[in-house]
Parts: C-alpha cells; sequence; structure tokens
C-alpha cells in the first residue's frame, strides 16, 4: 500500500475527503439530468461553505449552519434558474460569471471569519464502537456527512429509476417539447431541479467548511473542488454511482498524495496538492475515451463484458445545455 | 442608441445597489468604499500607471480570446496559456550563454508566443481528437500548468538558499523593459497591446479568417456545407489565443514582475472571459471596459489597508456587471419576442 498507511486508515480518510464532493456532484447530476448545466459550481461550493461557517458560528449550531449553507446554493440556483431557464440565456455564460462573482463574494463576506475557530462537526462513534475489531472501528468512525453521501447515491438513483417525479425530470431532460406535449410543465421542473441540485451543492460546500477542512480563509482549500464535480458528472456518464465512485477515486488521489510527499521529500508539497486535479480530469478523459471506442467497434463477445459495457455506458441527457422555449 | 444608453443606465444602478446591498452586509462604509477605489485606481498619476499596467495584458488577451469566442469556443484554459507563456519566456531569459539583451528579449518574447501557443493548441487538439470539451481540457491543462510553475519556482529554478512563494530570482535589470520616463510602464507593452488590437480588429472584421470562423461558431455543420473544416479553424483560433495569452505572460515577466511567482498569471485569464462577455464579444467597447476593470483591481488593492476589506470586493463588482449585463439583454430579447 502507499507508504506505512494501515488500509483502514485509508479507507477512512477517503470516505471522509469524498463525503462533500459526492454531495456535490450528485446535486449536479441532479440538475443535468433536467437538461441544465449549472456551472457556477466553483463559486457556489465556497460562497455556501462560507455562509455555512458563518451561521454556525454566530448561532454555535452545526445545523443552522448547514441549513444556511444549503440556502446560500439554493440562492444561486435561483439565479442561474431565471437567467437560463426563463430569460433563456446561454448556461455556460450564466454560470462562468456567478461562478467568479460568487468566489468573490466568499473572499469579501467572509473576511471577518478567516482564520477562526469555530464549531465542527466530528466523527462519531457508533454505539457498539468498542465491540468492533479495531480494523472496523477505523472506518466506521465518521463524520455524519459520510454516511449522508451514502445514502444519497441511493436515494438519487432510486429517484431517478422508480419514481414518478423522476421519470418526469428525465423526460424533460431528454425532450423538453414532447414531456410538455403530456402535460408536464418542462420550464418548472427543470427550475426545481436547478433548486434542489443547487441545495445540495450548498450542502457540500457546508460539509468542507463545517467538516472537512473546519473554519474559513482565503483560501479555504475547497478550492477548483466545483470544477471536479462538473467533470465527475459528465465522466461519470450523469449515473449516481459511477459519479460517486469518481468522487472517491479523486479523493484517493489527494489522501495518497499527502502520503507520498513522505517519500519524495525533494518534490514541493505544493506540487502533491495540485496534482490530483490535473490527473483526475485526464484519467477521466481516458476512460471516456476508451469507453467510447470500444463501444463503437463490434458487439461484446460475453456476458461479463456487455455488463462492464453497461456500467460504462454513458450518455447525455439529450436537450442538455439547450434552452426550451414553450410555445 | 437611446435603449443602448438606457440600457447602461440600468445596468450602473444594478451594479451600484448590489454592490452598495454588498458592502452594507459587511457593515462597511458604502461611500469611503467607492471613494477609495477611485483614488486608489485613477487618484495619482502613479497609480494610472499601475492601472495601464494590468490594463495591457488584460486587452491581449481578451482579444486572443474573441478569436476563440467567434468560433463559439470556451478557451477557458487561457490561465494555463499566460503561465506557460511565462515560463517559456523566463527559460529563454535565464539563457547564460546569449548576454545581449536587446537579442534575448526578441526570442524570450516568440518563445512565450509559441509556447502559449502550443498550450492553447493542445487544448483544441483534445476537443478535436480526444472528444474533450474544451472547457474540461482546458481546466485540466490550467491545473498542470499551475503544478508546473510551482514545481520551477520550488525546485530547479528555486532561489539559491531559500524557496519560497514570493517566486524565482529577479531578472537582471538590463533584461526589464524599458520604461516611458517619469512612469513604470513599458513602452514595449503598450506597442504589443495596440498591435494586436488592431491585428485582431483587421483578422476578425475585414478578413475572410473573421467570417469563416463566425460561420463556424454559428452553426459548424453548415459551415462544413461550405467547405470550411471546423477541425481547422477551432485549432487556429485557440492556438492564436494561445499566443496573445502567451504574449501576456511575456509582458507580465518583463515588465511588471520581473520574476517568475506563482500567481504570474494574476487570474487575468479569467478577468479577460468576463471582459469579453461584457464587452458582448465585440472589440469595439474592449479598450474602454479594460480600463474600468483594471482600474477596480488596482483600486481594490488598498482597501485591506485603508477599511480592512478584502480586496475581492472588485471581483464582486465584474461578476456582478458581467451578471446584469446578461441579465438586460435577456429581458431584451424576452420583450421583442412578445
Amino acid at each position: 500500500m502507499i507508504a506505512d498507511l494501515p488500509v483502514s486508515v485509508l479507507i477512512a480518510s477517503v470516505l471522509a475527503a469524498s463525503a462533500p464532493l459526492i454531495i456535490i456532484a450528485l446535486g449536479e447530476t441532479l440538475t443535468e439530468k433536467s437538461g441544465v448545466i449549472n456551472l457556477s459550481l466553483d463559486g457556489v461550493v465556497l460562497f455556501s461553505a462560507m455562509a455555512a461557517f458563518a451561521a454556525a458560528k454566530e448561532t454555535g449550531s452545526l445545523g443552522a449552519g448547514f441549513l444556511a449553507g444549503g440556502c446560500a446554493g439554493m440562492i444561486t440556483g435561483l439565479i442561474v434558474g431565471y437567467l437560463s431557464i426563463y430569460l433563456h440565456l446561454s448556461q455556460v455564460a450564466v454560470g462562468f460569471a456567478l461562478s467568479l462573482l460568487c468566489r468573490d463574494l466568499a473572499y469579501f463576506l467572509g473576511n471577518p471569519y478567516s482564520r477562526i475557530q469555530g464549531p465542527t462537526l466530528l466523527a462519531a462513534r457508533l454505539p457498539f464502537h468498542d465491540t468492533l475489531p479495531s480494523f472496523l472501528q477505523n472506518i466506521l468512525s465518521q463524520p455524519l456527512t459520510v454516511p449522508a453521501a451514502l445514502t444519497l447515491i441511493a436515494l438519487l438513483w432510486y429517484f431517478f429509476n422508480a419514481t414518478r417525479s423522476g421519470l418526469a425530470l428525465r423526460s424533460v431532460g431528454e425532450n423538453p417539447a414532447a414531456a410538455f406535449a403530456r402535460g408536464l410543465n418542462p420550464n418548472k421542473v427543470q427550475m426545481l431541479a436547478v433548486l434542489a441540485g443547487s441545495f445540495l451543492v450548498g450542502l457540500g460546500g457546508a460539509a468542507y467548511s463545517l467538516s472537512l477542512k473546519p473554519g474559513w480563509g482565503r483560501p479555504q482549500g475547497a478550492e477548483g473542488i466545483g470544477w471536479i464535480a462538473l467533470a465527475l458528472v459528465i465522466f461519470g456518464g450523469w449515473h449516481p454511482l459511477r459519479v460517486a465512485l469518481g468522487a472517491m477515486l479523486f479523493a484517493f488521489l489527494q489522501v495518497s498524495g499527502i502520503s507520498l510527499q513522505n517519500i519524495f521529500p525533494s518534490i514541493p508539497a505544493q506540487v502533491f496538492q495540485t496534482a490530483p486535479f490535473p490527473l483526475m480530469i485526464f484519467t477521466l478523459i481516458f476512460m471516456h475515451y476508451s469507453t467510447r471506442k470500444s463501444r463503437i467497434s463490434t458487439k461484446p463477445a460475453n456476458r461479463l463484458q456487455r455488463r462492464l459495457g453497461l456500467l460504462f455506458m454513458s450518455r447525455a441527457p439529450k436537450s442538455l445545455g439547450k434552452s426550451y422555449q414553450q410555445e | 442608441m437611446k435603449q443602448l444608453s438606457a440600457d447602461i443606465v440600468l445596468g450602473i444602478l444594478l451594479v451600484l445597489t448590489f454592490t452598495s446591498l454588498v458592502l452594507l452586509a459587511a457593515g462597511a462604509p458604502v461611500f469611503a468604499a467607492f471613494q477609495n477605489i477611485w483614488l486608489g485606481s485613477f487618484g495619482s498619476s502613479m497609480k494610472i500607471g499601475q492601472v495601464l499596467n494590468v490594463c495591457i495584458p488584460l486587452i491581449i488577451c481578451s482579444c486572443g480570446l474573441l478569436f476563440t469566442f467567434r468560433a463559439n469556443l470556451w478557451n477557458i484554459g487561457i490561465e494555463g496559456q499566460i503561465i506557460m507563456g511565462a515560463i517559456g519566456g523566463m527559460a529563454v531569459l535565464r539563457m547564460d550563454s546569449i548576454s545581449n539583451p536587446t537579442l534575448l528579449l526578441p526570442l524570450a518574447f516568440i518563445a512565450a508566443m509559441v509556447t502559449g501557443g502550443l498550450w492553447g493548441l493542445l487544448a483544441g487538439l483534445l476537443k478535436t481528437r480526444g472528444g474533450v470539451h474544451e472547457i474540461f481540457g482546458g481546466l485540466g491543462l490550467n491545473f498542470v500548468s499551475q503544478g508546473f510553475i510551482l514545481w520551477l519556482i520550488f525546485g530547479p529554478w528555486k532561489r539559491p538558499g531559500i524557496a519560497s512563494m514570493s517566486g524565482t530570482e529577479l531578472l537582471k535589470h538590463k533584461l526589464w523593459l524599458s520604461t516611458l520616463p517619469g512612469w513604470r510602464i513599458a513602452i514595449a507593452g503598450l506597442v504589443i497591446a495596440g498591435i494586436v488590437f488592431l491585428l485582431t480588429w483587421l483578422l476578425l472584421e475585414k478578413s475572410r479568417l473573421g467570417l469563416k470562423l463566425k460561420a463556424i461558431g454559428q452553426n459548424p455543420r453548415a459551415a462544413l456545407l461550405y467547405d470550411i473544416s471546423p477541425e481547422g479553424y477551432y485549432l487556429l483560433s485557440i492556438a492564436l489565443a494561445g499566443a496573445c495569452a502567451g504574449m501576456a505572460g511575456f509582458l507580465q515577466i518583463t515588465a511588471v514582475y520581473h520574476r517568475l511567482i506563482p500567481n504570474i498569471s494574476s487570474g487575468y485569464g479569467y478577468l479577460g472571459l468576463l471582459l469579453v462577455m461584457l464587452a458582448g464579444y465585440r472589440i469595439g467597447p474592449l479598450p474602454l471596459l479594460a480600463l474600468f476593470f483594471a482600474g477596480l483591481n488596482v483600486g481594490a488593492i488598498q482597501l485591506p489597508i485603508v477599511l480592512q476589506l478584502d480586496s475581492a470586493l472588485s471581483g464582486v463588482i465584474q461578476g456582478c456587471c458581467v451578471l446584469s449585463a446578461l441579465f438586460i439583454l435577456g429581458l431584451e430579447k424576452k420583450r421583442r419576442q412578445k
């Protein structure tokens, strides 16, 4: 394994580090399934992280912090939704401008809160903690964000595949005109998806400043995460489980970077901190490219390959990024 | 014309209202903050010089971005292209074998343009050959160049003794671009910005290249029918943008910082993207808006000292300008449809 890190500690830190990213990436998955790209993620994560920390600090309550983070995310979602769904502006342009605005807004408003102690969500111990073998003890003592993120994967999968509203959302993302003909209101469905998705992104941002990287500062440590989440959604093929697995892969790269630092002391630490970002994006690109090629080639020979093919098959919601004008 | 001025007034009102609200939320004196930004940017000739030093690379980057926007490409990789340009230029300037600055500086300029352009080309190839959207290819390459410059500053190019975030050793004084007497603005920078601006205008508005890029940007499939291959023009436009970014990187090391620092791009790439959006993807309003954005950047520098506010306020105003402009544009489109 990497350096002298016990496997259980490695698994535990990967889970903990991936939880906020999973929540953020799944929030964006929800939004994109309805056909809207919310490109403002990177700034929104910081903005909601700041709002969450400030609210938690002022009220002394973690719950209020998470709620504030979610609401901060939702407000940005309102802007993205209104400008891109109702005013039919370019989703990329709106998202990019909003991303930079939110980042700087977070730095500006968060200034009085930087580098101070505040409430932190700590790892919770299970009631039967002491009866477990130490291997499991390491893995299972996690902050609440971890079980929440894992549950969200299942919930979202269930929502997309087994509920009527999930079907409605997907049909709007595929073909809003047809969905309209079936009596749905595509704009309303998209707006709801953007609001719910950005609420989740806000919660993910809160999970950074209240749990994984407690506190606020410039830089906070969640910079760049939003872009990674956006990439994960695309290369995870808009499938909740694969998006979450991608998030775990990224967390693994981050965690192993820290231990690799000890092995190669001659390489500056800053390189290890930035390395996971390009590595992640190029890994995803490589995976995407290789599976695309194999799909174009002949039919899979055996059942295993067919299963694998299904796992890696991805297709964007057909009307992703296009704005729908109701007639 | 009347409509345009009404829109501008509405936009300014929106931005002022939003910024004042943000300042009030931070418990800051609204008037004093605006006054400080004004005095900090256009209050003295020294400040105006600083503003121009920001303005020059910003205009050069924005001109490059006009090419990619014309072809409907989102060249988010421009930050990395600035960084790589600066690295390419620095690599030449560090050569000991040539000591004549009149030879070394032009060589470094060309090297910066080429490395920036190649870095842009790479993002373009990822798109045309790898099927990777240029936003993600560009982002990936931005992260790579960020890691690369950190490695250089803390590794092979570190200052003797101490490696730190403050960057590499200062360049020899003879390699600094000469400045206007009494001002700290490089003459070469002004000239380069002027030439790039004129060339961009000529190429985009008066040549077949501009027309073809526009055709591809608006409908790549139809362009194909007119025997215009989108792939070649995508690559050309993004390489041009990269070359412009490389020039900006060259000026950052030879005219502004005189060394390589981790944040050598100063965020001008992203700021350029905002700027071009605010200009409505047209070249005409660029210089004036660039001056405005640069003024905000420089004016906000002293906010932390005088008013204990974060200098990110400039970014808040810039982002708000673009969103307000988009909002007004959207409202108008909607009204026209009715």
